[in-house]
């Protein structure tokens, strides 16, 4: 019973672990990937982020010859993905210095390492869909989950622009209720005197990429920046449940030999 | 091989100390679940050492390269990734299973004579492995570790006259910088383990003395010898049986451990935090800044005491360090607070038992509150709140479970002498 206690309260401490979010919407689901297409989705996310990340954003404790886990041999890495150096066995660096980029940028754009262990996929995902047209803000961009970011909606070729639309609600049960309708980016926003605001995202000029595409396009980046922040936990899952069926059979063994010698004893 | 022994034996009493210890140490044969995690706290202290040896191979006590030679260790270095995760989740798992063992120790009233000082050396045990804990956390140098070791060590800070020169004295610098870093890892690596190796060593010198407790509280040496044996009628040689018993905890407890380090590491932010994934940044103070799981009852405690306490005096978070210090050191205290009858919680009365329930429900929760911010239930309104010198909800809730926790201390020599215990049997159970 005491023992019942102290496990509800385990799992008590794990149930509250949500990330505590920065103000933003909350987030979309980042959409899972299966197994025999994750190779193929892993290597489009290196794709796109050497074309459109790797820039302003490092990822300095990557090494690119580690992507030959994703199937990838040497020389198509050194030859599709490597424009910043030709040492294979070197860090995913840029060349601007994080002075340089905060004297440009205001704030030096964070490394992308282990970002995805920092942020979570969902937020990523949700953060990639959420830029929108906002002429207030000095880069001319916005985001619905990460509002007054730094950054500017450098993917707007590709996904079209997106703008704001603001709709007032009598109370708060009926913003909640158009919120959860909206089923997408929605954040909800007290507008004083009782009433409330739901800021919601409408497609405004059409990108090179559809709706669909573009959805595909940044779930392939969050694979791999989810992938970068951790290369061993596939091996690591892998490993584990041999492991396990290892502790299995060890147990197995351990615990009749324990009734065995324990048989004497009364 | 015989030879070789009788050689070693005339000069040094390696046989003696074997069977003094273990191999022909008597204890008593009704051990149940509770009893594994004596030796499971023995097992994760080796493999803490063992895995920490190996982190020490490749890890860089240095401001600019701590946080990347994690990294290097997650990435590059063979196995490393495996090692820093045994590392990271064996210290969440060291103290789970010492509140475990602790929480044995209040069941059966293990600290009770004769067995008094093995409990108090018990408790130094605990407190030196606190510190290990603490001094270990900075030195991954993510925020995390950053603003914990700040906010932690800000609290020598609150010491009434000394407070700011015994922070400065501390930290080696203004702020925490690379040199508290390595004085950390020093601390880490060798002060703090050698402390914890000895005592370890005493605790176990000192429970094969007096003997181990059981389920039952029963002095098995108060019992005849069994004359076809010659050992007490309810002991047992703990070789071979207690050796494969707790193997078989040993191998329990690996398979629950795997399952943490090979499918989630992090365990919901509650090993390995995210934060603790952005380099450490003097200059940005995380949103909110909470302890590892371990440290957060005392910590809940620390915030629910009012800054300003005594009229005149000016406020001062002193108070709340002062409390946060009685928690863990009254623990000490149990073997003299303690005044019952009997020790096992088998034939105790309500009073002892509804005292325990709630000693637990206010640890468990009070841990809970100090991972989320005061704000968690929001706020009391209306007029009379304003009396009020805070309105969190969460706040108010800590300080009565604060206050609780203490009772449980303070009122045991009254409850346990009016409690209406059981008879306890001759034999074990």
């Amino acid at each position: 019973m005491n023992m019942a206690r102290r496990l509800a309260g385990i799992v008590l401490f794990a149930a509250a672990g949500v990330a505590l979010a920065e103000g933003g919407a909350p987030l979309l689901p980042a959409p899972g990937v299966r197994s025999f297409e994750r190779d193929a989705s892993l290597q489009r996310g290196a794709r796109d982020f050497a074309n459109y990340c790797l820039n302003c954003h490092s990822a300095q404790y990557m090494r690119y010859n580690r992507l030959t886990d994703l199937g990838l041999s040497e020389e198509q890495i050194e030859h599709n993905l490597m424009f910043a150096t030709d040492k294979i066995g070197g860090t995913m660096t840029v060349a601007m210095s994080r002075s340089d980029a905060s004297a440009w940028l205001g704030t030096p754009p964070p490394d992308l390492t282990v970002e995805a262990r920092v942020r979570g996929r969902d937020w990523l995902y949700s953060y990639l869909l959420a830029f929108y047209r906002d002429d207030g803000s000095v880069t001319g961009w916005n985001n619905l989950v990460f509002p007054n970011v730094a950054m500017p909606h450098v993917l707007w070729n590709l996904s079209g622009t997106q703008k704001l639309v603001e709709t007032q609600y009598e109370d708060q049960e009926k913003a909640e209720a158009a919120a959860i309708a909206a089923k997408s980016l929605a954040l909800m926003e007290p507008a004083g005197g009782g009433k409330y605001v739901v800021k919601t995202l409408a497609a405004n000029t059409p990108g090179t990429l559809s709706k669909v595409e573009y959805e595909k396009f940044a779930s392939d980046l969050v694979n791999y920046l989810d992938y970068i922040s951790e290369p061993v936990k596939n091996d690591r899952i892998n490993i584990g449940i041999v492991v396990l069926i290892f502790l299995g059979v060890l147990f197995a063994l351990v615990y009749s030999l324990k009734r065995d010698y324990w048989k004497e004893v009364h | 091989m015989q030879k070789l022994l009788n050689w070693i034996d005339d000069r040094f009493p390696l046989t003696k100390l074997w069977e003094d210890q273990w191999g022909k140490y008597v204890a008593p044969k009704n051990f149940n679940f509770w009893y594994y995690f004596g030796s499971l706290a023995a097992f994760v202290l080796v493999m803490q050492i063992v895995t920490g040896i190996f982190l020490t191979m490749s890890y860089k006590a240095d401001a600019t390269k701590a946080f990347e030679s994690i990294e290097y260790i997650m990435r590059d270095v063979s196995g490393g990734w495996l090692i820093r995760y045994m590392h990271s989740t064996g210290a969440s798992a060291f103290f789970l299973v010492v509140y475990l063992h602790m929480f044995r120790g209040l069941l059966y009233g293990s600290y009770r004579k004769p067995r008094e000082l093995l409990w108090v050396i018990g408790c130094f045990i605990f407190l030196a492995l606190m510190a290990e804990g603490f001094f270990g956390y900075l030195l991954p140098w993510g925020q995390m570790s950053y603003w914990g070791a700040q906010v932690i060590v800000n609290l020598f800070s609150t010491v009434p006259f000394v407070g700011d020169a015994l922070g400065t004295w501390i930290r080696g610098d203004y702020t925490i910088s690379d040199v508290t870093l390595n004085r950390f890892f020093a601390f880490h690596v060798v002060a703090v383990p050698l402390v914890l190796l000895v005592l370890v060593a005493v605790h176990l010198m000192a429970l094969h003395e007096v003997g181990s407790n059981n389920p039952d509280g029963i002095e098995i040496k108060k019992q005849p010898k069994d004359p076809k044996t010659g050992i007490y009628l309810d002991g047992i040689y703990s070789h071979p049986y207690y050796t494969i018993k707790d193997l078989v905890g040993v191998v329990f407890f690996l398979a629950i451990f795997s399952i943490v380090v090979f499918f989630l590491p992090d365990v919901g932010g509650y090993f390995i935090e995210a934060n603790n994934f952005i380099p450490a940044d003097p200059l940005k103070t995380p949103e909110h800044i909470a302890p590892v799981w371990y440290f957060t009852p005392y910590y809940a405690i620390l915030r629910a005491v009012p800054s300003k306490l005594i009229p005149f005096v000016p406020p001062t978070q002193f108070y709340g360090v002062l409390a946060m210090t009685a928690s863990v050191v009254i623990f000490i205290f149990l073997p003299w607070l303690d005044r019952g009858a009997v020790k096992s919680i088998r034939y105790r009365g309500t009073l002892y038992k509804s005292w325990l329930a709630i000693f637990v429900v206010c640890f468990l929760v009070l841990g809970y509150l100090g991972t989320v911010p005061v704000t968690v239930w929001g706020q009391f309104t209306g007029g009379w709140a304003d009396a009020l010198d805070t309105k969190d909800r969460a706040t108010w809730l800590a300080r009565l479970l604060t206050l609780f926790y203490f009772l449980f201390f303070v009122l045991m020599p009254w409850y346990t002498v009016r409690d209406r215990t059981k008879p306890v049997p001759e034999r074990v159970t």
